[in-house]
């Protein structure tokens, strides 16, 4: 039982990265239909911002929570800079082009800003400090750590608000509106380039938290980090239903607990194996992932 | 015109006379990519013996003769090895150094045990040619492929005193080969590895392996592959409090690996290589490659170094260009080369060089004997 637990709180950590690296994929693709290959190293610049301001403000004296949170925020404003001059530069130019083109482009994207990660920073692996300290009342808890428990707790209250932000706001009610009708909506006077721009900068803030959350609790990054937690991030948005919000988590989470369980009971060799397997699986069921509603083609 | 006749006959003879002097020289054989995409395999070997052989030379040569170099380039195909072969046993080389490819001298080697000379390669690690026993004319002054998993499986059994272990490997050529090889000794053992398993390298964290190691009760992981995975196992296994010892091979041997696990490092067991860098016969090896050729010497150069001083001695104390005799001799000898004190064992890899074992211990890799 323990075992099953502690593979079930390992699958949990791991889902919620995940999933909070989907919501970008989903949120982008349900407005602009386009998918975000960039999106990965948003997260990546994340977790290289916070471990930059976090090195900056130990040296100052700080640490504990008050760290943890500034580095966060900080690498939240950071990340959605980029993700916000991402889709100004490399997307609105090719808003109207074949749906082709924003695609290769957002390829483009993810290996200049890998590269300029690189040159800039490091090819090296980083230590990252433990940001996230070990709560007193867990001394003698195995099978959960501290940071896991954060993990989870920050995704689901992210989450929430997400979901709260868009179904009560005005801004959320004008992404609804983009996202069922680009051109309805712009007739209507709904904003469409700030609605696109706001959805990037949520998308990036969220990953920057995963970014910073996930690095924390290994300990480790580099500049290729973006490119692996990306791929099973978009495996997620689309297991879950791309384009749908409480899709891109459950997804997550799915693959998440597929990937741990299989580890555990099988062996880590079927990992992958079991992950995409699990994709196919799912998708040749429900086409449109678990959550995801199938739209007719418009004629 | 009976004159004419004379003196073409004493030529002649005068012609023979200079072959048959020439005969009287210890011919080393000097096999490996000379040209070709692995040249920079095999011309330092050459290097190497040239300038051996030259030091020798001008020290008397071997057995009051002098050496002379048949240098054959094998392009690292084995097809060109075997008539390579063929053609240096033709030209009655006394001993080969060589081949340098695996694949290239396996090809080459049984015509050389046919011809009873004897082979010693500077850089061919493929495991069988020595282990296998069917090669009795072979030695090599580089470890075998499985020499870093032979180190870490005795060090654990016997040092560490492990009774359960788990292997885990990062499914790469270089990490899953070490793991087979440490399970299959671990085998010949009584050990039965509890666990063995490949993990994907880049994942996100390893939390799910780390628990199956703590369910499993091993004492000991044994890891092969790289440090960045490495570092993550490491760090999730010291935060889950785990006890578990940690060894590992040559990839984790970095100081980037401390680096980045930091604290959890500590204690963590990595082989690597034997440092040579401070032996002065090395020193001077590499400084006389520079002075003679006008380059910093190329893989292997050190190896191909200690094997031709190996060969040359191996003569030298043999008394003989015997064939029995100078493997007894390479066998029952210790030769001071840039690799340090080494001998040959009787399957024909040498003792003395390859790898120890290391700890973190404050921050630092420490050998540990």
């Amino acid at each position: 039982m323990e075992y099953f637990l502690e593979l079930f709180f390992g699958g949990l950590t791991r889902g919620s990265i995940y999933a909070l690296i989907a919501l970008g994929y989903t949120m982008v693709y349900g407005i602009i239909e386009l998918i975000n290959f960039a999106h990965g190293e948003i997260y990546m610049i994340g977790a290289f911002t916070a471990l930059i301001v976090a090195s900056a403000l130990s040296l100052a004296g700080m640490s504990g929570w008050s760290l943890l949170i500034l580095a966060g925020v900080v690498a939240m404003i950071y990340s959605a800079a980029y993700g916000f001059t991402l889709e100004k530069i490399a997307y609105k130019p090719l808003r109207t082009a074949p749906r082709l083109s924003p695609l290769i482009s957002a390829i483009g994207m993810s290996i200049f800003l890998q590269n300029y990660v690189l040159l800039a920073q490091t090819s090296d692996f980083m230590s990252f400090p433990a940001l996230i300290e070990e709560f007193p009342f867990m001394e003698n808890v195995t099978i959960i750590r501290s940071s896991e428990l954060v993990i989870f707790i920050t995704t689901a209250v992210a989450t929430t608000l997400l979901t709260l932000f868009i179904k009560f706001t005005r801004m959320g009610k004008a992404m609804r509106a983009v996202a069922q009708d680009k051109t309805m909506a712009m007739l209507l006077g709904v904003n469409v380039n700030r609605v696109i721009s706001v959805t990037f900068i949520i998308g990036s803030a969220l990953a920057a938290v995963g970014g910073v959350l996930i690095s924390s609790h290994i300990g480790q990054i580099n500049f290729y980090i973006g490119f692996i937690a990306g791929i099973k991030a978009f495996t997620a948005a689309v297991l879950g239903g791309i384009g749908s919000i409480p899709g891109a988590v459950l997804g997550g989470m799915v693959l998440g607990w597929t990937e741990s369980f299989a580890t555990g009971y099988v062996s880590s060799d079927y990992e992958d194996v079991f992950a995409f397997g699990l994709l196919v699986f799912i998708l040749i069921f429900r086409p449109a992932g678990i959550l995801g509603r199938t739209t007719s083609e418009k004629v | 015109m009976k004159r004419l006749q004379i003196i073409l006959m004493v030529c002649a003879c005068m012609l023979f006379a200079g072959q048959a002097f020439a005969a009287d020289t210890i011919k080393l054989g000097v096999a490996g990519a000379h040209s070709g995409d692995l040249a920079s395999y095999g011309l330092p070997t050459l290097n190497a013996a040239k300038l051996v052989v030259g030091d020798m030379n001008a020290k008397g040569g071997v057995l009051g003769k002098k050496i002379e170099i048949l240098a054959e380039d094998d392009v690292c195909k084995p097809e060109v090895a075997a008539n390579v072969g063929s053609k240096l046993v033709s030209e009655k080389a006394t001993v080969v150094l060589g081949h340098i490819c695996s694949g290239a001298t396996k090809a080459a080697l049984n015509t050389y045990k046919e011809a009873k000379i004897v082979t010693m390669s500077p850089s061919a690690t493929n495991v069988d040619l020595t282990k296998s026993g069917d090669y009795p004319n072979f030695f090599r002054t580089i470890s075998p492929d499985d020499a870093q998993a032979q180190l870490q499986v005795d060090f654990a059994l016997n040092k560490l005193k492990v009774k359960k272990v788990a292997i885990i490997h990062d499914k790469g050529d270089y990490g899953k080969g070490l793991a087979e090889f440490a399970q299959g000794f671990f085998e010949k053992k009584g050990v039965k590895p509890v666990l063995f398993e490949g993990i994907t390298p880049g994942a996100v964290d390893y939390s799910a392996i780390v628990q199956k190691i703590k369910f499993s009760g091993a004492d000991a992981v044994l890891y092969g592959g790289y440090h960045p995975e490495a570092a993550k196992i490491v760090t999730g296994m010291k935060k889950k409090k785990m006890k578990t010892l940690f060894i590992s091979d040559d990839g984790v041997r970095d100081d980037t690996f401390i680096k980045v696990a930091g604290q959890y490092a500590e204690g963590v067991y990595a082989t690597g290589p034997i440092d040579t860098t401070k032996n002065p016969m090395a020193i001077a090896a590499i400084e006389q490659h520079k002075k003679e050729f006008g380059s910093d010497p190329g893989a292997f150069y050190l190896n191909a170094y200690a094997a031709s001083l190996c060969l040359l001695e191996g003569i030298q104390k043999a008394g003989s260009t015997d064939y029995a005799a100078i493997t007894k001799a390479l066998r029952s000898n210790w030769f001071e080369t840039p690799l340090g004190k080494i001998s040959f064992d009787e399957n024909g890899d040498a003792k003395g060089i390859g790898f120890s074992m290391y700890q973190v211990q404050k921050g630092k890799y420490v050998e540990v004997k």
